[in-house]
């Protein structure tokens, strides 16, 4: 076990090392210019420009910067914001908490919907229920955010005037309206992103469930006399879950990542608003930074999911 | 219109038969900034009206919580470093100048004890100094006063190349004396006719000496106070996502008796024009927007729920086509479009003035940009009101086709006019933007009934208006005929503005496209108006010379203006603000009051 995870995380290094070049490169060749504004505003002066490049180290070839920024980020440095003029770390972990707690409780939301609805849809399939599960899945599936986002948007806060639709990180109530606050404002982004996911969630425990289902071992269960709901919650779930775990640990980095259309339509100060004004800014140091995290995220999940997997299904071992 | 016309408006003024405000609106017709034209009239002896304050509450507070929206929040919070408008709104909250402008282009007081003046001694005749009077008994948020110390430690401060500020352009050259606790003499190289720069406005926000001074030059970036400022002004700090929001607190020390009347505010940022205009004007959400990027048809539309309405400030933005005098198409010495070619065919003036007469200002107005963009026949600003005598626009196909015909441009199989086997094609690029790809087309219309084929061309805006070098399609390389984009006046005073037409200017590879001057045009009698207002001292002889410059550019078909974009900002129907086109939209937030 402890040789298969030493040579999984070796396999790891050079993952992310090459996809740090590989950002780096990208960005470095993309077009644009950090302090472009400065550039088309005649009261500053071409040497302040010239200026702020050389202290940025901006012109620099592009292996001496990278040698540089990866230097700095073994070492736990991770730049400097152009535009903020303030770390990166700080910047991320500022809007940490809000993408936490918003794409969290979505995920969470998406999980409550998915399991039940997709058990019960695959215990009874092509029932009326399972049709119009499937349906509303599809639906849910076939809607992108920011297209439902915009109608609650429409729905509740313009024609029913019932829910704010700017999230606002810091709201002065305290004790119960507090909570109550920001439960109002969590509605509609959490909802928007939590019925996307369900949605392709319930197809998957749905099929997975079936899958099972009609396994021998089930029929042996059931020949048992245990009752329906015994078989179901402890023999079919148990074993479908393998896969739907896999999924779900998957795209967990997305927590990381913000949902970014959503995060822009709803005002939600998290990661992915953080990445989009960084790239409409061109501030290089905070786009590296996310995308990199993002990055070495899939990676180290990918990982757990392995060790993981083994773990659910001792027939899967390490070698 | 010339020195003795303007001489005699002025007089005018004098005797009580022109308004300020008329001879003002008359000025920024002819394309002259009002801080301009205000200057002109202190100049010669007419006092500036102090615009009584339409501040209306009796008492300091109780106004509730302001909350603004601005769809690119603020990154950072010292107004040294703030690149952008948003930026610069952040530190307003907190920060203030001596002066600010109001939106007759007068210079309201905020920590400056009086404007000086030629008559109280603190304009110097040979136009070298300024004396500023610095308000008494005045503290920072921590509680420290303001003095003269301050402010020679601002210029010291925004000077050093070290620190790398953005205001260094108005600092560099100055030097500031200290005269007494309250007084300070600022000291130009040589006369100065515009001394309204340096500590005014959106470049003179003044930063404490306490908290700044130990991180000068390459320390500046790890100063604490760059995150959490420390201001005079009606609001104090409390807290800042960049990005995100700003907050703050009402200054119960506040140097102005009764304000500031809300008890606190909130600037919240990110999201886009459109759900920001929603959020003041449909669901009331908020009080105030900043920057109304959104067609006119919306805006109309979210008006009429009743909630708020859109507040038009005229500014000096403008909607430009340029005509390129070079050669885009021919490569001489590694560079296209070099200024030492000509254009094969904006050469014959007939084609630039068919092509001004073949620009629809009037539909692109009426059908696109609605109250958010004028028609306009000026480069510099120009409100629809006081449309400059000198200058006219029109549109009209078949003077274009008369033009044409005269000048022996003859229509081929194909209906494209040619001349000496030069076919009238002409290749007309801008950046991609909705507003600007419907511009295009209608132009394109009107030239193809005048035999005049454009292919049209966008590009992505983080490329045009980029300075990369190695991409030959940024607007400074401008390797086609013609292109449009907005150009922003970021200065009261249009000097600095003016200096895109002059020839040391012209872009080129030698100056790795960093000039300023795109459309290469080279002109003597400019150049000469141009240096000679620089050094003018009578703002009256110099007002001429830029009304001159202006002229020269549209008569020679330069640029082709189209419309003038005004400010847009949305504002709920109990708000009252104080707004200007000169300065900032927090300018005067002090009198920002809501009406009960």
């Amino acid at each position: 076990m402890s040789r298969y995870l030493l040579r999984q995380l070796l396999y790891v290094i050079p993952s992310v090392i090459g996809i740090s070049i590989v950002l780096f490169t990208v960005l470095a060749l993309a077009p644009g210019d950090p302090f472009e504004e400065l550039a088309t505003n005649p009261a500053i002066p071409a040497e302040v420009r010239a200026n702020l490049r050389a202290k940025f180290g901006l012109d620099d070839p592009i292996y001496q910067r990278y040698f540089r920024w990866f230097g700095a980020m073994v070492q736990g440095d991770w730049g400097f914001s152009f535009a903020s003029r303030v770390n990166v770390d700080d910047l991320i972990l500022g809007r940490l908490p809000v993408t936490l707690f918003v794409i969290g409780s979505s995920l969470l939301l998406a999980l409550v919907v998915a399991l039940p609805v997709g058990v019960l849809a695959a215990t009874r399939p092509y029932s009326v229920f399972d049709q119009i599960a499937s349906t509303l899945a599809l639906m849910g599936f076939a809607l992108p955010t920011f297209c439902t986002g915009l109608l609650l948007i429409l729905v509740f806060s313009i024609y029913l005037d019932w829910l704010p639709f700017v999230y606002r990180a810091d709201i002065s109530a305290t004790g119960w309206r507090w909570y109550w606050e920001h439960f109002r404002q969590a509605i509609m982004p959490v909802a928007v992103l939590g019925f996307f996911q369900g949605a392709s969630w319930t197809r998957y425990v749905r099929s997975a469930v079936l899958d099972v289902i009609r396994l021998d071992y089930v029929t042996t269960a059931r020949s048992k006399g245990l009752a329906e709901r015994v078989v179901v919650v402890k023999h079919v779930v148990r074993n479908a879950m393998i896969p739907v775990v896999t999924l779900v640990g998957l795209q967990l980095p997305a927590i990381f990542g913000g949902a970014i259309v959503t995060e822009q339509i709803f005002r939600v100060p998290g990661i992915g608003s953080l990445l989009i004004t960084a790239i409409l800014a061109n501030d290089t140091p905070v786009i590296m930074a996310v995308t990199f995290v993002l990055s070495c995220l899939v990676i180290v999940i990918n990982l757990l999911t392995d060790v993981l997997y083994g773990w659910l299904d001792p027939r899967i071992s390490y070698r | 219109m010339n020195e003795h016309e303007l001489r005699h408006l002025i007089a005018k003024v004098k005797r009580g038969a022109l308004s300020r405000r008329g001879f003002i609106q008359r000025m920024v017709g002819l394309g002259l900034t009002a801080p301009l034209a205000s200057q002109m009239l202190s100049y010669s002896g007419i006092a500036q009206a102090q615009a009584p304050s339409a501040y209306k509450p009796t008492k300091r507070g109780g106004g509730g919580a302001l909350k603004v929206l601005w769809w690119q929040g603020a990154t950072l919070l010292n107004p040294h470093f703030a690149v952008g408008t948003k930026d610069q709104e952040g530190s307003r909250i907190f920060y203030e100048p001596l002066v600010g402008w109001d939106n007759d282009g007068n210079m309201v007081p905020m920590l400056a004890a009086e404007i000086p003046t030629l008559q109280n001694g603190g304009l110097a005749r040979d136009g070298k100094s300024v004396i500023w009077k610095l308000k008494k008994g005045v503290t920072w948020h921590d509680g420290m006063p303001f003095t003269a110390d301050d402010v020679v430690f601002n210029w010291e401060y925004a000077a050093d190349p070290a620190t790398s500020t953005v205001s260094i352009g108005s600092y560099k050259d100055i030097k500031v004396v200290k005269l007494d606790s309250h007084t300070v003499r600022v000291e130009f190289p040589k006369p100065t006719p515009f001394w309204g720069d340096a500590f005014c406005s959106t470049r003179g926000m003044l930063i404490p000496k306490h908290l700044f001074d130990a991180y000068r030059g390459a320390k500046s970036r790890d100063a604490p106070t760059n995150l959490k400022p420390v201001g005079t002004g009606p609001y104090k700090f409390v807290d800042f996502k960049p990005g995100d929001m700003v907050r703050g607190v009402i200054n119960t020390a506040y140097h102005e008796p009764n304000k500031p009347h809300f008890d606190s505010i909130e600037m919240k940022g990110g999201g886009d024009a459109v759900s920001a205009a929603r959020a003041v004007l449909q669901t009331g959400e908020f009080d105030y927007a900043w920057n109304m990027q959104v067609e006119d048809e919306i805006l109309l539309k979210l008006e009429d729920s009743g909630k708020g309405r859109a507040i038009i400030t005229p500014g000096a933005n403008i909607e430009h086509i340029q005509v390129n005098n070079t050669d885009p198409w021919t490569e001489v010495d590694g560079e296209r479009s070099s200024a030492k070619t000509k254009h094969p065919l904006f050469g014959d003036a007939a084609v630039r003035r068919a092509l001004n007469v073949l620009v629809d200002r009037g539909s692109v107005e009426k059908h696109i940009y609605g109250r958010t963009g004028i028609a306009t026949a000026n480069f510099l600003n120009n409100p629809p009101r006081f449309t400059s005598k000198n200058m006219k626009w029109e549109f009209n196909v078949d003077k274009a086709n008369q033009l044409l015909d005269a000048a022996g441009w003859k229509r081929g199989s194909d209906g494209i006019r040619v001349k000496d086997g030069k076919k009238l094609k002409l290749v007309f690029q801008t950046s991609v933007n909705q507003p600007r790809q419907k511009t295009q087309a209608i132009i394109k219309q009107a030239c193809q009934k005048a035999g005049i084929d454009l292919e049209l061309k966008a590009v992505t805006a983080a490329v045009y208006f980029s300075s990369d070098v190695a991409n030959p399609d940024t607007y400074l390389k401008f390797y086609t005929d013609l292109q449009m984009y907005t150009t922003t006046m970021t200065q009261p005073d249009p000097e600095v503005f003016m200096d895109q037409f002059c020839s040391w200017q012209i872009a080129s590879k030698e100056n790795k496209w960093q000039g300023r001057n795109p459309t290469r045009w080279k002109n003597d009698e400019y150049d000469k108006a141009w240096r000679a207002a620089e050094n003018e001292l009578d703002p009256v002889k110099r007002a001429a010379l830029f009304i001159r410059m202006n002229d020269l550019v549209i008569e020679n078909q330069v640029v082709i203006p189209v419309v003038y974009r005004p400010r847009v900002a949305a504002v709920s129907n109990r708000l009252r603000t104080s707004l200007s086109g000169w300065d900032n939209d927090l300018f005067n937030l002090r009198d920002w009051y809501r009406e009960g």
